[in-house]
């Protein structure tokens, strides 16, 4: 392998292995806050033993987002310096502003919620949680606005060897931003909801704290529903986008090979990638007409046709993704989405008016729920990234002409190791230290009265 | 003023803040094992920054952001020529973060103090080395690569800048240290501080002065804060007056900055060869994204500062041991209103 394949494997990792722990972040510290303003509106002690219950499970979550976050934002300048001298004008303000406006806010306000039970009014401590929840939420908007930049580049124009901005307000309301950003934080909140419900499964199995987790799994359930929902329509708005502005990422999705009207979803296919055709196709008639365009008959590119087109437009060379793999995840992303939201709709079912239950069957298949919209998030990065490729900025850069230069294989080869050893050892122990406070369960929490602080200076 | 000097002013302002907040977190960590005899001690010092260590630590990410939005070339030659020490950086600084969190909801704290003071004590020593590199030069070709290897980076004058920061975090960490603890903790702070400050501003004036600052005035007077700083921070301690012992040590990290980004100045990063180096022209954006920053950064910064500020004031109360950290079994780091669990 080379630095360039080393590099990618390492951005792919980390990429991966970040975006475990941030959806989880996002979607949980909005459920946290939530229920931390239930108790703050009713006293109700339940509330609060579920706040600190799920927020410690938030905390222990949240320390891995941020010590990976920090190799995210490191590794544009270390290994992709050539991505970061053409791109920096553009893609560094909202990741910029990302650090200026959410980071700080984010960090700074849930430091006060985790020490300031005792120092803070109740209300203030209440609005602790949602600043850093709110923090958390605006900090996907910045990065999600600088990752559609590179998959579809506005407000800028190629001056002096490189992409400066001419518009900041276009590249915070890029078109791709405007659907990605609901598609990621509705995601976040089935994942949010898949880990509620599963863990709160695990006590019902066991009948522990019974009516607390009834709470926490209904609450769970409805903000999958909903998240759900969410989810797929911001996933068809997206798709349409993506048939505009990168079709030949929506043609290796479909494994479509020709330009075609009225064009099938598939669902199951075998590609040849070398003769640019499919040995089998199992298809929904109209059905992808009808997703990337409304219409039953609208035409869809396909990869051969866009790589023809392609070649004209910007020189020799292959413009196709790595087909399989884009096929796949995108399939896996949809398969893995819907089965949450499966378990989601089933659940609200066999829960209704207050009902649990009976079999031990649906406990389980809640609790293994818990994996379905992590595979899902990771299937869906790995097909937006992988399925632009060989762009790293479409249209413009190569990812091949964005890695850093200077790098060379040991240095990169070492720091791939390094990372990968790393994230792996702090996985174990992030799964360790969860199952331990999941089984330590909810504590007994003083009465309301005694919650108060006592002013001690 | 030109934007590219607003930016580079600004840039200097968020490693100010990186290094006079993070820097104390550096010595707490380093002197976690040193003055932290029994666990209840240690966990006084890791709580003395436990609400607020992340807040600091996110003056690098901006610092890091600012830089890539407002000096790319600074950024991509920087961050790729200085490829392993960063790595060291970042793997410490993972260490260290996952340590503070995980520390208290551990049943063993031995391995995450390691981890916390190696985390520490690697940042503290490689920011000095790295700084060291950037105000002296080093090997860029004309497309601004750094052509250098890694031993390159570990000069003579490198490692004496990293013992500089090293000293200087390790002091400032005493200083807050006895500012925020009681008793015996305090007492073994102050002493530390006291036998620290010495060779502190011996080893701190040797690298400014090596460093140079091309004779500007400005850069005289930031070094003649330096070294007031670190003699007022060393008198004050004397005197047991903890407040204005660490004033006077943050006014010292502020002035090293400051000196260093002098120092600098019209380059961000010097070549060997003058002809290659990146200066705060060629290495800038363009002006139209310096202005939307500078709205950004004139906007925001303030509201940043004012609640950091708070935060501070939330926590101002000096941490009095046993009943500031019940001991027992693990604490899940909530607060002390949650009694501990039954496992």
């Amino acid at each position: 392998m080379d630095v360039l394949d080393l590099s990618r494997w390492q951005f792919g990792i980390t990429t991966v292995y970040h975006f475990l722990f941030v959806p989880l972040t996002i979607g949980l510290s909005i459920i946290v806050a939530g229920l931390q303003t239930a108790w703050y509106r009713t006293k109700k002690s339940e509330y609060l033993r579920l706040t600190r219950f799920w927020g410690r499970l938030f905390l222990i979550n949240f320390a891995m987002g941020v010590v990976t976050g920090i190799v995210q934002e490191f590794q544009f300048g270390m290994n992709w310096s050539d991505y970061s001298r053409f791109v920096g004008d553009v893609f560094g303000a909202p990741l910029a502003m990302e650090g200026l406006m959410a980071f700080f806010l984010e960090s700074t306000f849930l430091g006060l919620w985790i020490f300031g039970w005792d120092n803070l009014s109740p209300r203030l401590h209440l609005a602790t949680i949602w600043l850093a929840a709110i923090g958390t939420n605006i900090s996907a908007y910045f990065i999600l606005a600088a990752n559609s930049w590179m998959q579809h580049p506005v407000g800028y124009r190629i001056n002096n060897g490189r992409a400066e901005l001419t518009d900041i307000w276009a590249v915070l309301t890029n078109s791709t931003t405007l659907v990605t950003f609901p598609h990621v934080i509705f995601g976040a909140f089935l994942t949010a909801g898949a880990f509620v419900l599963g863990i709160s499964a695990w006590f019902l199995l066991r009948k522990r704290d019974v009516p607390l987790f009834r709470t926490s799994a209904r609450l769970a359930l409805v903000v999958s529903a909903v998240a759900a929902i969410g989810v797929s329509i911001s996933g068809h708005w997206q798709a349409q986008i993506m048939t505009e502005q990168q079709p030949m990422k929506m043609a290796a999705a479909e494994a479509l090979w020709e330009d075609e009207s009225a064009a099938g979803f598939s669902l199951f296919a075998v590609g040849d990638v070398e003769n640019g055709r499919n040995h089998i196709n199992l298809q929904i008639p109209y059905g992808l007409s009808l997703l990337s365009t409304n219409t039953l008959d609208g035409e869809v590119e396909g990869i051969n046709d866009i790589q023809a087109r392609y070649q004209t437009l910007y020189g020799p060379g292959d413009y196709r993704p790595v087909v399989g793999l884009a096929y796949w995840s995108f399939r896996l992303m949809i398969g893995f989405g819907l089965l949450a939201a499966l378990l989601a709709a089933a659940g609200l079912w066999l829960t209704r008016r207050g009902r649990l239950p009976a079999s031990r069957w649906a406990y389980r298949l809640a609790i293994a729920g818990i994996a379905m919209p992590f595979l899902a998030n990771t299937m869906g990065w790995i097909f937006t990234e992988m399925g632009r490729q060989p762009w790293t900025v479409f249209g413009m850069m190569r990812t091949a002409a964005a890695v850093s230069p200077g790098a060379d294989v040991v240095s990169v080869a070492i720091t791939l190791a390094g990372f990968t050893l790393v994230y792996a050892v702090l996985a174990i122990i992030e799964v360790r230290l969860l199952i331990k406070f999941i089984r330590v369960g909810p504590h007994e929490e003083p009465s309301p009265e005694a919650a108060v602080p006592a002013l001690s200076y | 003023m030109e934007l590219t000097t607003v930016w580079f002013v600004l840039i200097a302002v968020l490693w100010t803040g990186y290094f006079v907040l993070e820097g104390f977190d550096f010595g707490v960590g380093i002197l976690l094992p040193i003055l932290g005899r029994s666990e209840v001690e240690r966990r006084t010092i890791v709580k003395t920054i436990g609400p607020v260590w992340d807040g600091n630590e996110v003056w690098l990410l901006v610092a890091g952001g600012a830089t890539f939005a407002a000096f790319p070339e600074w950024y991509a030659t920087l961050f790729s020529g200085f490829y392993l020490p960063l790595f060291l950086i970042l793997l410490a600084l993972i260490a260290r973060g996952v340590a503070l969190e995980y520390r208290s909801k551990s049943d063993s704290t031995r391995g995450w103090d390691r981890a916390f003071f190696w985390g520490s004590l690697g940042p503290a020593f490689l920011w000095g080395v790295a700084f060291a590199n950037m105000v002296r030069g080093v090997p860029l070709d004309a497309d601004h690569e750094y052509t250098g290897t890694l031993l390159t980076l570990l000069n003579p004058f490198a490692l004496l800048g990293g013992l500089a920061t090293l000293l200087l975090f390790t002091l400032h960490g005493a200083i807050f240290l006895a500012l925020r603890t009681t008793g015996e903790l305090r007492l073994g702070a102050s002493r530390t501080a006291k036998s620290l400050a010495p060779v502190t501003i011996l080893v701190v004036m040797a690298f400014l002065l090596g460093a140079g600052g091309g004779g500007r005035p400005v850069w005289w007077t930031a070094v003649a804060l330096v070294a007031l700083g670190l003699i007022g921070a060393l008198a004050a301690t004397l005197r047991g007056r903890d407040g204005w012992a660490f004033t006077a040590s943050a006014l010292a990290v502020v002035a090293v900055v400051a000196a260093l980004f002098c120092g600098l100045w019209p380059n961000v990063l010097p070549a060997l060869d003058p002809a290659n180096s990146l200066t705060v022209v060629n290495a800038a954006s363009t002006p139209y994204t310096l202005t939307v920053m500078t709205w950004v950064a004139a906007i925001f910064t303030p509201v940043v500062l004012a609640y950091q500020a708070w935060t501070y004031w939330v926590f101002r109360r000096r941490l009095t041991g046993p009943s500031d950290v019940p001991v027992g079994p693990p604490d899940v780091g909530l607060s002390s209103l949650t009694p501990a669990d039954g496992r």
